[in-house]
């Protein structure tokens, strides 16, 4: 399945480097989420967007997860060449993601 | 209990302003905050004023002041925003004009200062640059500004001054919900949960609709009601430091414990240290519930002390970036859109046009994923393409060469090719570095009318 059938997503930008949320809409899939998507995953699917490191957070209280990926805004939110400077819409990409 | 009660009434520099207005007049505040000052915004605010020195102040100021300072002293609303930019004082004196061609008067104005270190940026020149290898002298000639975030101090004193309409520079964007929270309850940085608590509500409302739908909606997954009339929210405290997040009844959007989570996430990195001036913040505990219709809890927020530096945002002036775009539509859509793409790029080494970097995108394509990712999620199939081609360059001149060959694709590209446009951008980065926090104070001074 894909995690869009069960998390929701925001991303963030700071810099040349994305954190994307992902939340799972009951917080009983969290475990299951923590065990399918992992740093290596989302390092590895986002292989031609992230040229750093991804460093994922667990964040307990909220049943969610904070994936923070470097050097994957294209040099800099304000310099980047890109169409979406802001990598606004990579949380969606992420929940595209068969698990 | 004694409640506050604080509106988000701006997410960034162009928000919309009804809101605000709706806030201020039904939301039965005590204070609302407008958020405005993006990173680069305060470097090019500082070429404004470099130009202009009575400018140098957000460009909404003089609309969004014109709307809401009347409402705000008819329902005893304070206001605290970081408007003022790299030049608050000369903020202050439009705000000013404003309240007396509106015919206001009993107002205490105050205008922040201290986060300003450009005049002192050579003693760094030797500091190492944050985010990518150098030193802060490497860009000695193309830096236009240099401010520290500043934390609660200049706010609080100007409350506990009595001020009504506090304008500052940069102060970290929660500082504007934290000051007027720590100046209520006389809270400091040994009240360790409420510190916390604070620069959470401050990170929730600072984006303005970002916790109550906007940035949300998807539809048949989030559906957000009246997304047209997104109200803006309000957080209430009481001294224990629990608060909930809500928005005036009967305005657009949704307040749910799923808004506030991804608002929460929001550009954090470590959630467990959360750097602010005004302390280290750890959402690791936070818990929401959903205590009524948009009305949502929060509790668990917790600090680790101060910081012994504070950042300061250095903003230099770094490109040009020229964008080019021209559509392509049919079957074969898509391969002429690459042809465009892989002739615009030769040409200008053809005619010898000097860039440093270039990206060519295919829009409904490959435009925000590349290609891995889009041919991932992609059927095969595209009525229309979008050809994006961006070209970074040192000088405005060369722009201009490109500009001048993005114009050219109608008539000397592939078939069928429409609506092109082309656009220069002269780009101000930003990079950091971090001073001892002792070295900064924080400058207050008053109009009153």
């Amino acid at each position: 399945m894909k995690l869009k059938e069960i998390c929701h997503s925001r991303t963030g930008d700071k810099g040349d480097i994305s954190n994307i949320s992902l939340i799972p809409w009951n917080e009983s899939d969290y475990e299951l989420i923590k065990e399918k998507v992992t740093a290596e995953k989302v390092k590895d699917y986002f292989s031609e967007i992230c040229r750093g490191k991804v460093t994922r957070y667990e964040v307990d209280g909220i049943c969610a997860l904070n994936f923070v990926m470097e050097e994957a805004l294209g040099g800099g939110v304000l310099r980047s060449l890109a169409m979406d400077k802001h990598g606004k819409a990579l949380s969606m990409a992420l929940l595209e993601m068969e698990i | 209990m004694k409640k506050i009660r604080i509106g988000g009434g701006a997410g960034f520099a162009g928000d919309r302003v009804d809101p605000a207005v709706t806030l201020i007049e039904k939301g039965n505040l005590d204070y609302i905050i407008f958020e405005c000052l993006a990173e680069r915004t305060i470097g090019l605010a500082k070429q404004e004023m470099l130009h202009d020195p009575t400018k140098g102040y957000s460009r909404l100021l003089e609309y969004r002041l014109s709307q809401t300072l009347k409402p705000a002293k008819e329902h005893g609303v304070k206001i605290i925003t970081n408007m003022g930019a790299v030049n608050p004082h000369a903020a202050v004196a439009k705000a000013i004009e404003i309240a007396k061609e509106q015919g206001i008067s009993g107002l205490k104005f105050a205008a922040v200062t201290g986060d300003d270190v450009y005049d002192v940026i050579e003693k760094y020149y030797d500091e190492p640059i944050f985010e990518f290898p150098g030193k802060i002298g490497d860009y000695r000639d193309a830096i236009v500004s240099a401010n520290a975030y500043m934390g609660a101090e200049g706010i609080i004193r100007a409350l506990a001054d009595g001020a009504d309409v506090v304008i500052t520079s940069r102060v970290s964007d929660p500082t504007l919900t934290l000051a007027p929270l720590c100046y209520e309850y006389g809270w400091t940085i040994d009240d360790a949960e409420k510190m916390g608590q604070c620069v959470l509500a401050g990170h929730l409302i600072e984006c303005g609709g970002q916790v109550t739908g906007g940035y949300y909606a998807d539809p048949g997954y989030k559906e957000v009601p009246n997304l047209d009339d997104l109200g803006f929210p309000i957080v209430e405290f009481d001294e224990t430091g629990r608060f909930i997040v809500t928005k005036v009844e009967g305005t657009g959007g949704v307040v749910c414990v799923d808004t506030c989570k991804e608002q929460m996430l929001y550009e954090i990195h470590d959630p467990s240290r959360y750097l602010t001036p005004d302390c280290i913040a750890d959402f690791t505990g936070v818990k929401f519930t959903q205590e009524g219709e948009n009305i949502v809890s929060a509790w668990g927020a917790t600090s680790h002390g101060l910081t012994p530096t504070l950042k300061v945002n250095v903003c230099y002036r770094d490109s040009f970036i020229t964008d080019c775009e021209i559509s392509y539509g049919g079957c074969n859509a898509l391969e002429r859109a690459k042809l465009a793409g892989d002739m615009f790029i030769k040409r200008l080494d053809r005619i010898g046009i000097e860039y440093t970097e270039t990206r060519v995108d295919y829009i409904g394509y490959n435009s925000l994923y590349k290609d891995k990712l889009a041919e991932y999620m992609s059927d095969g199939r595209w009525g229309e393409i979008r050809l994006h081609v961006a070209v970074r360059t040192k000088d405005r001149a060369n722009a201009v060469k490109v500009s001048n060959e993005g114009d050219s694709i109608y008539t000397n590209g592939p078939a069928g090719g429409g609506g092109a446009t082309m656009r220069i951008s002269e780009i101000i980065n930003v990079f950091s570095f971090f001073i001892p926090r002792e070295l900064l104070a924080a400058r207050v001074e008053y109009e009153v009318i």
